[in-house]
C-alpha cells in the first residue's frame, strides 16, 4: 500500500437490528455470506451478497454506500472460517464494523484483510432505544461519536493497527521480514 | 506463575513464554486448507509470494471434504485448481474419498498432543479432544502460515470447567455436549479456552471428546481442551511418527473463570432450531413429527457412533416417510462399518448412506433440506437457512436413530411417546 489508510472516519450507520427493533446477536457467517456462494473468489463478486441470508436485511448490498458504517450486537460473525463474510463488506465500501463483540475467527479475518473493526463493549446498551444517523470513529484512540455523543471504545490493538497501515497480513509480513 | 495449556502450547511455539493477553507469533506445527477456502490460499499464494518456497512441505496439507466429490462446477473448479498447485508444489492432497479433514489429521498421527494445527474449518479447534490447539481460520491466515510457517495470536484466557455428572447409555456425549452448550450460551466462552477436568471427562473416550470438543465454536470459545488420558495418548503414540509430548497445566495456572457444574444425571437433549444454543431435553419436545435425519459430521461421525445407532434401533426399520442419510466422517469408519457388517444392517434398516465427508452439514452434498422439512441432523449448527429453508434440530445419534424409526422426536431413554 502506497497510500496512507485513514484511522478516523465518519459516515451514515447502520444498526443491525431485526423488525422490533431488538439487536440480533450471533449473526453467523451463513447469515452474512451464505454456503451456496462459497465458491466465490473474487472480492468484488462478493459485495452483492452480504447479508443474504439474514431476514429483513437481504437488500443491504443496495442500501448500502462507500464509507458506510456497520454497527452490530453481540458476536458478529460467528461460525464458519469463510473470509468471504469479511470480504463482502469490503466489496461495498464499509469504513468500519462496530460490535459488541466479534467471533474468534471473524476478527482475525478482518484483521487479517485490513478491514477496520472495532469492539466496543456496552453499545448494545446505548442504542438499545435510539435509532440514530451518523458515526465517526478513531481507530487509535478508540474515540466513537454517535451523533454528536462521544464514547470511550477499545482501540485498535497494537498487532491490528499495524496490519491495518500496511494494507493487509501480507504486506504486513513482508514488512517484518 | 504457572500456565494453562493453551499458555503452555504457545510459549512452546513462539520465542519467549507468553501469557494471556499477550501476543505471540507462533509457529504452527500442521497447516491444512479445505475444498473450501482452499481455492482461496492458492490465488493468495500465487499473488503475493514465490510460491516454490512452500514452508514446511511434509507438515501442510489439502483436504477436501466439505463437497466430496463436487456436485457444482464451482466446487469442482476450486478442487481442481487446489489439485493442480498441490501436484506442482509437491503438497499431499487428502482428496474427496478421504472424509473431514480434521478427522483425518487425527487419524493420520499428524495433529498430536501439544500440537499447534490450523486450517479452513471453524471446528479445527476440535483438536482439542487430544490435547492439541487447533484453530480454524480464514484464507489470508492460512496463506500466510502455509508461506511463513507462523501466524501472530492473542494469547486467549481459559475457563476451568470442572463438569460432574453421570452419564448412562442411551445418553451420550452429544447430550453432555449439548448440555454444556445450553450452559454457555452461543457466546458464553467467547475468546476463551475452555479446559475441562472432572472424573466424568476423564473416562470419555476418544470420540466421545471429539463431540465435546466440536462445539466449542458454537460457544464462541477458541477452544475446547481435554486433558489427554492414556488411551488418547496411546492411539496417537500409535498413529504419530514422533514422540508425544503432551502438555498439562501447572497446579497453579491462573484461570478467568472457574466453573463447577454438575449435570447430574444427563438426559437426552437437543437444540431447537435456529441456534444451537436453544437447548432443552429430548423429552420436552417428544412427539413433534420429523421428516429427515442426517446422522454423521465432525461431531458424530465416528464408528461408535454408527454402533450406537444400530444399537438403538435393534431390528426395527426406519418409517417409511423418513428420509434417514449416514455419513461417516472418514475413509477409515467408512472402512470400519463395513467389515463389521453394520453398513448392511443399517442399509437394511432403511438408511441411505452416503460416501465420507462433511455431508449434511456443509453444502447440502447430500441433499438440503425443503421449506417446513423437520430434520434431526447429529450436526453442530442449525442456523437458521444453513442446512436449506427447513427446521434443523441438532440431537445425538441415538435420539436421531430412534426417531427416524418411530417418524417423530422419540426419547432414546424412554418415556412417554
Amino acid at each position: 500500500m502506497t497510500t496512507q489508510r485513514p484511522f478516523q472516519v465518519s459516515g451514515k450507520a447502520w444498526l443491525i437490528k431485526d423488525k422490533t427493533g431488538n439487536w440480533i446477536d450471533n449473526i453467523d457467517t451463513d447469515m452474512i455470506f451464505h454456503n451456496q456462494h462459497l465458491h466465490i473468489t473474487e472480492v468484488p463478486k462478493m459485495g452483492p451478497h452480504a447479508f443474504g441470508n439474514l431476514e429483513g436485511w437481504e437488500d443491504f448490498p443496495e442500501r448500502c454506500g462507500q464509507g458506510d458504517i456497520l454497527i452490530v450486537g453481540k458476536n458478529f460473525g460467528a461460525g464458519s472460517s469463510r473470509q468471504q463474510a469479511v470480504d463482502c463488506f469490503r466489496a461495498l465500501g464499509v469504513s468500519v464494523i462496530i460490535a459488541e463483540s466479534f467471533g474468534a475467527i471473524y476478527k482475525r479475518n478482518a484483521i487479517n484483510s485490513g478491514m477496520p473493526i472495532l469492539e466496543a463493549p456496552g453499545l448494545t446498551e446505548w442504542l438499545k432505544e435510539t435509532e440514530i444517523a451518523k458515526a465517526e470513529a478513531h481507530f487509535e484512540t478508540g474515540e466513537l461519536t454517535l451523533d454528536g455523543t462521544t464514547h470511550q471504545i477499545k482501540p485498535m490493538s497494537d498487532i491490528q493497527g499495524k496490519i491495518y497501515a500496511a494494507g493487509d497480513l501480507f504486506a504486513y509480513g513482508r514488512q517484518m521480514a | 506463575m504457572g500456565q494453562t495449556i493453551v499458555e503452555k502450547i504457545i510459549s512452546s511455539k513462539s520465542d519467549k513464554p507468553v501469557m494471556a493477553g499477550e501476543t505471540a507469533l507462533m509457529t504452527i506445527d500442521v497447516r491444512s486448507a479445505r475444498d473450501f477456502g482452499g481455492a482461496n490460499v492458492v490465488k493468495h499464494l500465487e499473488r503475493e509470494y514465490d510460491v516454490d518456497q512452500i514452508d514446511n512441505l511434509e507438515n501442510t496439507f489439502f483436504t477436501f471434504d466439505c463437497v466430496v466429490p463436487a456436485n457444482n462446477i464451482g466446487y469442482a473448479n476450486n478442487q481442481h485448481i487446489i489439485r493442480m498447485f498441490a501436484r506442482d508444489k509437491g503438497l499431499k492432497v487428502y482428496d474427496v474419498d478421504a472424509g473431514i479433514g480434521s478427522h483425518v489429521l487425527i487419524e493420520e498421527g499428524h495433529a498430536v498432543p501439544g500440537k499447534t494445527v490450523v486450517g479452513t474449518d471453524s471446528h479445527l479447534n476440535i483438536m482439542g479432544a487430544v490435547g492439541a490447539l487447533g484453530q480454524g481460520m480464514g484464507d489470508t491466515d492460512i496463506a500466510f502460515t502455509f508461506k511463513t510457517g507462523k501466524t501472530w495470536f492473542e494469547v486467549p484466557e481459559t475457563i476451568r470447567l470442572n463438569l460432574k455428572g453421570s452419564l448412562r447409555a442411551p445418553a451420550s456425549a452429544k447430550d453432555l455436549t449439548l448440555a454444556v452448550v445450553k450452559h454457555f450460551g452461543a457466546n458464553g466462552a467467547l475468546g476463551k479456552v475452555v479446559e475441562v477436568y472432572g472424573d466424568l471427562v476423564d473416562s470419555l473416550e476418544l470420540h466421545e471428546r471429539i463431540t465435546l470438543a466440536s462445539m466449542g465454536t458454537e460457544m464462541g470459545a477458541i477452544a475446547v481442551i481435554i486433558p489427554p488420558n492414556k488411551k488418547v495418548l496411546d492411539y496417537c503414540g500409535e498413529r504419530s511418527e514422533q514422540p508425544i509430548q503432551p502438555v498439562y497445566a501447572d497446579q497453579d495456572a491462573s484461570y478467568c473463570q472457574i466453573i463447577d457444574l454438575d449435570l447430574g444425571q444427563i438426559q437426552p437433549m437437543l437444540s431447537l432450531p435456529g441456534n444451537p444454543e436453544n437447548v432443552t431435553t429430548v423429552e420436552d419436545v417428544q412427539g413433534r413429527p420429523i421428516d429427515s435425519v442426517f446422522i454423521g459430521s465432525c461431531t458424530n461421525g465416528r464408528f461408535e457412533d454408527f454402533q450406537m445407532v444400530a444399537e438403538i434401533i435393534g431390528d426395527r426399520k426406519v418409517k417409511s416417510h423418513v428420509m434417514a442419510k449416514i455419513v461417516p466422517a472418514t475413509k477409515e469408519v467408512f472402512s470400519q462399518l463395513l467389515s463389521s457388517g453394520l453398513f448392511q444392517k443399517l442399509h437394511d434398516a432403511g438408511f441411505i448412506i452416503s460416501n465420507q465427508g462433511c455431508g449434511g452439514c456443509a453444502a447440502g452434498q447430500i441433499g438440503m433440506t425443503g421449506k417446513n422439512e423437520v430434520q434431526l441432523s447429529t450436526s453442530n449448527r442449525n442456523f437458521t437457512g444453513k442446512q436449506g429453508h427447513g427446521k434443523t434440530y441438532l440431537t445425538s445419534p441415538a435420539t436421531a436413530a430412534i426417531s427416524a424409526v418411530t417418524g417423530v422426536i422419540t426419547n432414546p431413554a424412554g418415556g412417554q411417546s
